[in-house]
């Protein structure tokens, strides 16, 4: 592999167009053609493995078939949607992948180990090890994701008594079992296996534990995984463009951990570890007052006078899949003459950018999704702020009172607009049991049922008068 | 410098050079960057095409190389396909024909 100078300076090229290729998915006006860049760049480097010689290609075609078609009618037919647990399927894919990658190199070589140990190099050992370990928990880890966010499991941490100790237990043994086969890998096919096994057990218990509402900071980290993965499978074949792209979308996932984590205010332990939500200990002051109700009329005739509205849409605009119903309300009201924007939260929904993807498939204008900061900054001239099935996100207490548990959180301050509609089944609390004191503002009036109901019976009014 | 050096120097470069690329990404860009940059994860398809292909006629390592080759082909064209569809639907006011 290494050594091969046509086809590495082929991979040369395929890795900076991976390169311009993430460079230009960072801004609106280059991302898809930059999506489409590192595609090309997908393309060559498969094509310079294929032109490795020696190979047997009647296994490689059927893969490629079978792949490409499945791959293609998902990507094609899954509603818009369902993206987020499309997304981690897809993961969980790649890393599956890499952990057979380095399973496959290990079984053509581990006859040659036998015979002569000094033959395997360190990089290719740490490298098998990796592979297996990293990509086996992200496989198995997206794919409790992929339950999650598709409701085939229940979107709760799943706890339970020692579990914490358990998994470090698991944890260790893996690690043990990978340094082990590290420092000599000879007579080790059994606790190979035994490792292949822990990985993706490790991968099912850290993620149970994680509730729905952190599910942004659990698939932008399991999405470095699968970099990192790729990177470890690079290392087993000692080839640069695995390694090179492999680190890239593995930093690239880190960042967005990041991001997510400071969207919470919280540390990537306390998200990973934290159980939140479901254990006990301080909920904050509780809110007192009482909540006032408005009905569509007397919502519609507020929303008739205003000049300037923001909505700010959370997980509960997904469940009752009122992006469409919003976007109409949205335009009625532009026609009405009033200035209307979108504040989106960066943890808003089940993964990072949820919303912004559901409204633009509603066909929201991309310059209305704006971000948190920037619809902040004009809260004070805002005469309606419209909250749809978000809670934590505007939750004031993050702000105001220390002793609630989101103290800290950056919030879209819907509060300090004159007028707040929230739309809300009820007044049960939302997932994380935190009182909100928003609900019972002087200048907030909740809008009770289904938000495609709410949304839409809004419309109505609109369009009768 | 051996290969092994060599290839951890490439390694921590092109760690140090993703964090550069993407420190700024808009909100709206997320969901879209997460799933390019999980296609290109599915750059390990290279080892599996290796895997899969060579000529050693031993069972395990072709069920393997197979399935490897498989499962990364659906995450490289599933990855690039969806993040194409929703990229295509992120469209500003001038351009979007349903406004």
């Amino acid at each position: 592999m290494i050594g091969d100078t046509p086809i590495n300076a082929g991979y040369l090229v395929a890795s900076a167009l991976f390169i311009i290729g993430l460079k230009m998915l960072s801004r609106q006006q280059t991302a898809r053609r930059g999506n489409m860049v590192s595609a090309v760049g997908m393309l060559l480097a498969v094509i310079m493995a294929l032109l490795n010689s020696g190979l047997d290609y009647r296994y490689i075609i059927i893969g490629l078939l079978i792949g490409a078609v499945v791959g293609a009618v998902a990507a094609l037919r899954v509603a818009l949607t369902s993206m987020p647990e499309m997304v981690a399927l897809f993961n969980g894919f790649g890393g599956l992948a890499s952990l057979l990658v380095g399973w496959a190199e290990y079984e053509k070589t581990r006859s040659l180990w036998a015979d002569e140990p000094a033959s395997a190099g360190l990089m290719m050992l740490i490298g098998t090890a990796l592979a297996v370990l990293i990509g086996g928990v992200t496989f198995s880890g997206s794919l409790v994701a992929w339950g999650k966010l598709s409701q085939k499991l229940p979107g709760r941490p799943i706890l339970f008594p020692g579990q914490q100790v358990l998994n470090l237990l698991i944890a260790l043994c893996a690690l043990g079992l990978a340094v082990a086969f590290i420092v000599d890998p000879a007579g080790m096919h059994v606790p190979f296996l035994v490792l292949v096994g822990l990985s993706l057990l490790l991968g099912v218990l850290i993620t149970i534990p994680i509730g729905g509402a952190d599910m942004p900071v659990v698939i932008s980290l399991l999405n470095s995984y699968s970099g990192l993965a790729g990177c470890a499978a690079g290392f087993v074949i000692s080839n640069t463009v695995l390694i090179v792209s492999g680190s890239l979308v593995g930093a690239s996932g880190i960042i967005l951990t990041t991001i997510m984590c400071k969207a919470m205010n919280r540390s990537l332990s306390n998200v990973l570890f934290g159980g939140f939500g479901a254990t006990g200990g301080s909920k904050g002051t509780a809110a007192e007052g009482e909540a006032k109700a408005i009905d569509t009329e007397g919502a519609y005739y507020v929303l008739e006078a205003a000049n300037s509205v923001v909505i700010v849409p959370g997980y509960g605009m997904a469940v009752a899949q009122a992006q469409h119903a919003v976007r109409e309300l949205a335009q009625l009201l532009e026609g009405n003459g009033a200035q209307v924007s979108f504040g989106i939260h960066p943890v808003a929904g089940r993964m990072p950018g949820h919303m912004n993807v559901l409204l633009a498939e509603a066909n929201v204008p991309y310059e209305q999704l704006q971000e948190m900061d920037d619809v902040n900054a004009q809260m004070d001239n805002c005469d309606v702020a419209i909250v749809i099935g978000a809670n934590d996100v505007v939750n004031p207490a993050a702000r105001d009172d220390a002793t609630s548990p989101i103290y800290g959180m950056p919030i879209v301050e819907v509060d300090r607009a004159r007028a707040v509609f929230v739309l809300k089944r009820s007044m049960a609390s939302g997932f994380a049991g935190i009182p909100n004191p928003l609900f019972f503002n002087e200048n907030t009036r909740m809008l009770f049922g289904d938000a495609k109901a709410s949304i839409e019976a809004l419309v109505a009014e609109f369009k009768e008068a | 410098m051996s290969v092994d050096m060599l290839l951890f120097f490439t390694f921590v470069l092109a760690i140090f050079l993703g964090f550069e690329l993407i420190s700024k990404v808009p909100s709206q860009l997320h969901t879209p960057l997460m799933s390019g940059s999980n296609a290109i994860s599915g750059i390990t398809i290279v080892g599996a095409v290796l895997a899969a292909g060579s000529t050693d006629n031993e069972t395990i390592r072709i069920v393997l190389g197979i399935l490897a080759v498989t499962v990364a082909t659906i995450n490289v064209v599933g990855g690039y396909l969806v993040t194409d569809r929703m990229l295509a639907m992120f469209r500003g006011k001038e351009k979007g024909e349903t406004r």
